[in-house]
């Protein structure tokens, strides 16, 4: 028995060598992902993967994608990705922010190979881009629906780091409600977790608790949505149409749309030109979408089309003076509008946010 | 409803698995076998009842397939353990990477679905009470927990078979030689456990949050090998530790949520106490549980009458019958 | 027909050997029903599980990088588990050596000298040892259950460094996210060779298993943990003191996980992070079940356990294999190598009911 099993096993393995030298003639372009969740997360992941899979329609046969899922965040990323590249992948998206050295690492080994890296700032080498979502103005819809719909005067917050993206979003929430209702509170709780559905429902529980009756959310998870169906109070979707878990629940939902950019940026790679560059693409690109807006009144629902279709046309922008921070301090006067610096590094709360940032 | 019965509810929510699987160890252990997979059978637990309920459309069929897929995971610890004479230690933490890696295969097609809810069920008379009728209008795993607790002190301190079963813990060699069949009383217990520690995995799936997501029991079924012996093997004890670390899960956030300065109008050493433990880091909470339970097993090893009387003499050796 | 087992008089020197590799075979044959069952054409999946990397250099390095830390943590476990000291904190103590070793370089981030990475390798000895320290003490003295006292620290230590890594330790310039800065060079272990990943760890690693094994076979020392280990009431009349030896196997075990924390620490990540805890403490338990409690038969069960880790990434970059897989693997691996252990102390026989039927069964 050892011995045949072993006799099939080199067998097997020199056919696979074989074949595995057969394909490597086919000239394909290979697009690779590094995901931070699994593709089944239903929220950032998710979106991610959907990208994967529009590159695939769109190419056909004439592309090949790979991903990795529950790539943890540090430096034990860097085999996996440099594993991608030397398994011939020719553009490689590492999705997840702190993918951010391991990928430059990894760029300056394999000059060859393009790498795109979500949400990130550094790019070493050439080779290497990034790119990210302005998700905050789809915060400040949010926000100015939540000031309309909620009784209490009082939404919840869950949130997963301290870092700028996360900041930018709670900043951008709280400018939309106090610009319906001034005197809308938020209460902001940290999970300190992308993704852990049972921790997020306590959060969810603990936010409703304390009196908020809209919730939202910066994790990854479907958790906090059912909640707030089961205690009958509204909530929005995050990274993807949660609508699914709570039909009379969702006000909308922040949709990451990766499609484009990812069929632009593989097609640009096949084309031969992929060049070096940093985006941060919105509402006017099409990177964020608002969920069609249901369980609320129909003017409710106008105001925020509105409010979308003018951050959409450039008209308006969430970050607009006069706004202070959370200290008292001025940060923009009237009618000045925040630089890109600032708010990609944002490390502070702007006056409203009823809670202490962790430092 | 009054917001500190909202409170206490979510306790009882956060708290209920971790007593199932704990009070399912607690038989386990008494039994002298330490079985360290309580996580893995509860994940099989939770992904059974989840896909179960999924393709049946009853959750009661989940759940009930989860205590089976519990107890038939935990054979094969007694398998190893029992007829094999496997070490007890290196079998369970098998257990526990097999059930994580299984149940995230078997789960693969259900990610991302919205499950069915176990939903509550009001005890007549009870529920309708003032202040306390909350809680007597929840899912049937909440009452199922309870009175396990009930029924297992019963058991273990009361009857005959509860007897047996010390006796084999207490010292397998003696009950051996009084003819009692060691071997088999502690299949059962394996049993008895593995079918609570998948009810406490249905719970996470079917109630706390009805979907299935990877390792979603993140660390539950440590907690409640933890809880056992910080109950030093006392049912009623179990009840009180889960409780207490349900309590402690969920006050994090709430003292996360809460301005200290709305306990403002309290007297000022309450107000102190309040606003020194809302800035406690949250590492130091959740650590609390399981100092506390080192603290405890130093207590009882200490104390040579207590030791006694608990601790389940043959924890965790193997036993094999001279012939 | 019921399973019976008869002790033979002497472990089979033959089973000793055979017993892991039967694991393996036996490991495979489930592999390739499970790969079956997932419709991938199965030995071409085993293929790419744990022939594929063999035949990459890289892949051999990454697998030796990720074996470093298995062994040094198994090797330290192979003298507990020899001992009947049941260590299973190594996780925690492999934190706690990260976490004094890390100590240095935070507190002294300028410090250019070359004595710092030997005194941060030490200081996460220390660490670790200490840490270990704590559940032997417990045992020695209170006789308190080793086991679950040091599983119990594991997630004190969890929650340890989570908290100085998102509190005093963190990197002011890293946009809140948990971590300490960036080590200076001097402070990171060198690698063996240019533009490589596998550090001086590894060499550490190999060191300890040569070291531990000449201890366990050759020396008085060694000869007293065996035999206290496989009966202690022989160990007291020949006047070996079980607590003494409880302590120093949980303080060597301890120290050796505590190297192989500040190794990734300084070796792999250059910082410590909330990510340190990959959970090898509890993998490193089956590489020392797998290496049959030998020092050197720990080196190739870790290079073993490495090879399907780095397998089944490669599987899932070629053929879409999930990461289940591998956990799976590893847990079934774990249960084959204790079920056949069993050959090697008992004969295994086949009896009828008839004989086995025994009185007083209660529930």
């Amino acid at each position: 028995m050892k011995r045949l099993l072993a006799s099939l096993l080199t067998a097997s393995a020199l056919a696979l060598t074989a074949t595995a030298a057969v394909a490597e003639e086919q000239d394909k372009t290979k697009a690779c992902f590094i995901y931070i969740g699994p593709t089944g997360d239903f929220g950032w992941t998710y979106q991610h993967d959907q990208g994967r899979k529009s590159v695939e329609e769109a190419f056909g046969d004439k592309v090949e994608t790979a991903y990795l899922e529950n790539v943890p965040e540090s430096a034990e990323a860097q085999r996996p990705i440099e594993g991608f590249a030397r398994a011939g992948c020719d553009i490689i998206f590492t999705t997840s922010f702190n993918y951010m050295d391991p990928t430059n690492k990894a760029a300056k080994k394999f000059p060859d190979v393009k790498f795109e890296h979500a949400t990130g700032y550094k790019r070493e080498s050439p080779n290497v881009s990034t790119y990210s979502s302005k998700f905050y103005q789809g915060r400040y819809v949010q926000g100015q629906i939540a000031a309309r719909m909620s009784q209490t005067g009082v939404a919840g917050y869950i949130a997963s780091f301290p870092i700028p993206e996360v900041i930018r979003g709670i900043n951008s929430f709280i400018l939309g409600a106090q610009s319906i209702n001034p005197d809308f509170k938020l209460k902001v709780v940290w999970v300190s977790t992308w993704f852990d559905p049972p921790k997020e429902a306590d959060a969810a529980k603990a936010l409703i608790d304390q009196g908020v009756d809209i919730l939202t959310q910066h994790t990854d998870s479907t958790a906090p949505m059912q909640v707030a169906a089961e205690r009958d109070i509204k909530a929005f979707g995050q990274a993807s149409d949660m609508i699914k878990f709570g039909p009379e629940t969702q006000l909308t939902s922040i949709i990451d749309e990766w499609g484009p950019y990812y069929v632009e940026r593989v097609g640009a790679v096949m084309n031969g030109t992929w060049e070096q560059h940093d985006v941060w693409h919105g509402m006017a690109e099409g990177n964020v979408v608002m969920a069609p807006y249901t369980n609320m009144p129909d003017d409710v629902a106008k105001m925020a089309e509105e409010t979308a279709a003018k951050i959409k046309s450039g008209e308006f922008e969430p970050f607009t003076g006069p706004i202070k921070k959370q200290d008292g301090t001025d940060w923009l006067k009237e009618g000045e509008v925040a630089d890109l610096g600032t708010l990609l590094g944002m490390n502070f709360y702007v006056a409203g946010v009823d809670d202490k940032l962790p430092q | 409803m009054e917001v500190w019965v909202s409170i206490l509810l979510s306790i009882c929510a956060a708290s209920t698995p971790l007593l199932l699987a704990a009070t399912g160890e607690l038989v386990v252990e008494r039994s002298g076998v330490l079985n360290l997979g309580v996580e893995g059978m509860m994940i099989i637990g939770a992904v059974t009842a989840f896909s179960v309920a999924q393709a049946s459309g009853s959750v009661y069929g989940g759940a009930g397939a989860a205590i089976f897929a519990g107890a038939a995971f935990s054979l094969l610890f007694a398998f190893l353990t029992l007829t094999l004479v496997a070490n007890q230690v290196a079998t369970g933490l098998a257990l526990t990477i097999l059930g994580l890696g299984l149940s995230g295969m078997i789960g693969e097609s259900f990610v991302g679905l919205p499950g069915l809810k176990l939903d509550a069920v009001a005890i007549p008379g009870l529920s309708g009470l003032p202040v306390v009728g909350p809680f007597f209008n929840q899912d049937p795993l909440f009452y199922t927990s309870i009175v396990l607790v009930v029924a297992v002190a019963w058991f273990l301190f009361q009857t005959k078979a509860g007897l047996t079963l010390r006796a084999v813990g207490d010292s397998h060699d003696s009950a051996h030689a009084l003819g009692i069949n060691v071997i088999a009383v502690r299949y059962f217990a394996i049993m008895f456990g593995g079918a609570c520690a998948g009810l406490a995995g249905a719970y996470l799936s079917l109630v706390v949050v009805p979907q299935w997501t990877e390792g979603m029991t993140a660390g539950r079924g440590w907690i409640a090998l933890a809880l056992v012996v910080f109950a030093s093997w006392r049912p009623w004890r179990v009840l009180l530790g889960a409780y207490l670390f349900g309590a402690i899960t969920i006050a994090q956030f709430h003292a996360q949520a809460t301005d200290a300065s709305e306990f403002s109008h309290l007297p000022q050493w309450l107000f102190a106490i309040i606003a020194w433990a809302t800035s406690l880091p949250a590492q130091f909470l959740t650590s609390l549980p399981y100092l506390a339970t080192i603290v405890v097993l130093v207590l009882i090893a200490g104390n040579r009458r207590l030791t006694m009387i608990n601790t389940p003499a043959s924890l965790g050796k193997s036993f094999v019958p001279d012939r | 027909m019921i399973l019976q087992l008869e002790k033979r008089p002497q472990a089979s020197p033959l089973l000793s050997v055979l017993s892991p590799l039967l694991a393996l075979l036996l490991t495979a044959a489930a592999g390739l029903i499970m790969f079956a069952i997932l419709g991938k054409a199965p030995f071409s999946a085993l293929y790419t599980y744990f022939i594929e990397p063999l035949t990459d250099p890289w892949m051999r390095e990454q697998i030796l990088v990720k074996a470093t830390p298995l062994i040094l943590i198994a090797v330290g476990l192979s003298i507990c588990f020899r001992s009947s000291n049941w260590n299973i904190g190594a996780e925690g103590q492999y934190l706690m050596g990260g976490l004094f070793g890390a100590m240095l370089p935070v507190y002294f981030y300028e410090l250019q000298s070359s004595l710092l990475l030997p005194a941060m390798l030490l200081m996460g000895m220390l660490g670790g040892a200490l840490y270990a320290f704590v559940p032997a003490i417990l045992k020695a003295r209170f006789n308190t259950n080793e086991i679950l006292s040091s599983l119990m620290l594991v997630y004190v230590a969890q929650q340890l460094v989570d908290w100085v890594v998102r509190g005093p330790w963190r990197d002011p310039g890293g946009f809140g996210f948990p971590g300490t800065r960036s080590f200076n060079e001097s402070a990171t272990l060198p690698k063996l060779w240019q533009y490589g990943d596998a550090h001086w760890g590894a060499v550490l690693a190999i060191v300890s298993a040569l070291i531990m094994w000449f201890v366990l076979s050759k020396t008085l020392q060694g000869f007293k943990v065996t035999v206290i280990g496989t009966s202690p009431r022989a160990g007291r009349f020949a006047g070996f003191s079980a607590g003494r030896l409880t302590v120093v196997a949980f303080l060597v075990s301890g120290a050796l996980a505590g190297l192989a924390g500040i190794g990734e620490v300084a070796g792999s990540v250059g910082k410590l992070d909330d990510k340190l805890s990959l959970g090898y403490g509890f993998s490193a338990i089956i590489v020392a079940f797998l290496g049959r409690l030998n020092p050197l038969g720990i080196v190739a069960a870790g290079l073993v356990l490495a090879l399907s880790y780095i397998g089944g990434e490669a599987a899932q970059i070629s053929l879409g294999i999930s990461d289940r897989a591998t956990r799976v693997f590893q847990g079934l691996l774990l249960f084959f190598v204790l079920a056949c252990d069993t050959l090697i102390h008992y004969k295994i026989s086949l009896t009828g009911l008839r004989q086995q039927k025994s009185q007083g069964a209660a529930g």
